[in-house]
């Protein structure tokens, strides 16, 4: 196990070139499985990833690892069921185990209305063929005995939940580091602390992008930045229906495993997990006003400790060893953003708010196949960016985790 | 990544005792079909300075207009009133 995580990955480091095929902005999950499968299903390996950090510095190395596709909407539930599917897959075709671990996730219902939301959930999810059944309180008592079905006792006790046995969780940075060195064996050229300050027009085209380095002209742009894509959409003269909100998390120390199913509650707001290392992974919502600030705040780390050792009495105990934020960009509908912006040729994979993480697979599949044949396949193309302006929302804020 | 927001008839309060309504959009009836979609769904999501409202629902449960820098969530123009906007 230690072999596994100690196993490094080097990037190649060489000055960018002066045309490529695809220019991908973001080296995070999204833009490297892009990189990846263009070049590994579809043959273009004339593409460049340029990160203006490090490789999933941004919110792919600050996400809580949940791996899920009990979605509420026909067409996220298939786009989130590709993305386990090939999730499954992942060690093995990136020869970089991914430390997938299956777990089980429950959705904790305190409410008539939330027990309702997830009697729908399990409903529609068998309906797609996605593993969600409704449990009532004894059989979660019996799948987590951890749990207190009182929640704390304070006038809101577990009434049921939906359960998701496939629910997983997998090792964030080593996602990244399995795209980045897959597409780099396949000819991808990956640029590390190369930030890009413009993206070049021509006649309502993109044909390139600006860096430190010089001028980079390009067949293709790809947006993939999480939360700053409406800064990055913004070099290219385009407005996104995004807002861009932080979401913190924080771990305990590290604890005997004792936590093996994953908890979330969307009436408590938080969800709580034990990674293999054996911290208490703790999340919550999102803040409620936008903002780029990657500070983290007490109030936070009080409210949503409290609310933890409600449902899981055992984490009273526990010390907090590390908090952090990340920014999130959140679409109206809670539903992604992927498609050609009205700028040809430039394409934008956002709106991947709180649920990038287990998107990444799919996401990166789909925006390949559109980049490299101009249709997007049936996965991404209900999260088209106009899908706005015709009123064809996918609504499922329900899904988006604790909102 | 606190802060507080000043209001016209509470005082400085904590934003925690505020609801966001987000970053100040033109409301305009002669819009066309594309420039109102445009204005109800397309954001600027700006980093740096941004003109958004808040609503005061633990206190006088009025509008409070401000400026604020979305990087370290500063407060760079406290109160901004009607008739400032409307010669923006």
């Amino acid at each position: 196990m230690s072999g596994l995580l100690r196993r490094r990955t080097y990037l190649r480091s060489r000055e960018p070139k002066q045309s490529y095929d695809v220019v991908i902005i973001g080296g995070g999950g999204h833009g490297l499985a892009t990189a990846y499968y263009l070049a590994s299903r579809h043959g273009i390996t004339s593409v460049g990833v340029f990160e203006r950090s490090y490789i999933g510095a941004g919110a792919t190395g600050r996400n809580t690892t949940v791996l899920r596709a009990n979605y509420k909407m026909p067409e996220s539930v298939a786009f989130y069921k590709q993305s386990f599917e090939l999730y499954k897959g992942l060690s093995l075709e990136l020869d970089y185990n991914i430390l997938m671990s299956r777990r089980g996730l429950f959705w904790l219902a305190h409410s008539e209305n939330s027990l309702r939301l997830q009697r729908e959930r399990a409903l529609l999810n068998q309906a797609l063929d996605v593993d969600t059944v409704f449990i009532g309180p004894d059989e979660i008592k019996k799948l987590c005995p951890q749990i207190d079905l009182s929640a704390g006792g304070k006038g809101h006790p577990i009434i049921g939940a939906s359960y998701h046995p496939p629910g997983s969780i997998a090792r964030h940075d080593a996602v990244v580091w399995g795209y980045a060195a897959a597409a780099q064996r396949l000819g991808v050229d990956v640029h590390e602390g190369s930030e890009v300050t413009g993206i070049t027009r021509s006649n309502g085209r993109a044909v390139g992008i600006e860096t430190a380095a010089g001028r980079i002209s390009a067949g293709a742009v790809v947006s993939a930045t999480a939360g700053y894509s409406s800064l990055v959409a913004a070099l290219a003269g385009v407005r996104l229906p995004l807002v861009s909100h932080p979401l913190q998390a924080f771990v305990t120390e590290r604890y005997k495993p004792i936590l093996h199913r994953m908890v979330a509650s969307s009436d408590m707001l938080v969800y709580i997990s034990q990674t293999a290392r054996g911290e208490i992974l703790v999340g919550a919502e999102i803040e409620r006003y936008n903002s780029y600030s990657t500070r983290s705040t007490f109030s936070f780390l009080a409210e949503c400790a409290a609310r933890t050792i409600d449902l899981l009495p055992f984490t009273a105990g526990l010390r907090i060893l590390r908090q952090w934020t990340g920014i999130c960009d959140m679409s109206p509908d809670y539903s992604p953003l992927v498609g050609e912006s009205e700028v040809e040729r430039f394409y934008v994979s956002a709106g991947w708010g709180t649920w990038g993480f287990k998107a990444i697979p799919a996401g990166g599949m789909g925006m390949a196949e559109l980049v490299a044949t101009g249709a997007a396949p049936p996965t991404i193309a209900p999260f088209r960016l106009d899908r706005f302006r015709d009123d064809r929302v996918v609504p499922d804020r329900s899904s988006a985790g604790t909102h | 990544m606190g802060f507080k927001i000043d209001c016209p008839n509470c005082g400085t309060r904590s934003y925690h005792e505020y609801w966001f309504g987000g970053e100040l959009r033109a409301h305009d009836p002669s819009m066309s079909e594309d420039e109102d979609y445009r204005n109800t769904w397309l954001r600027t999501n700006a980093a740096g300075p941004q003109t958004e409202r808040w609503f005061h629902f633990a206190g006088c449960r009025r509008w409070v207009t401000l400026e604020r820098d979305t990087r370290d969530n500063s407060v760079t123009i406290p109160r901004i009133d009607i008739e400032t906007l409307r010669r923006r």
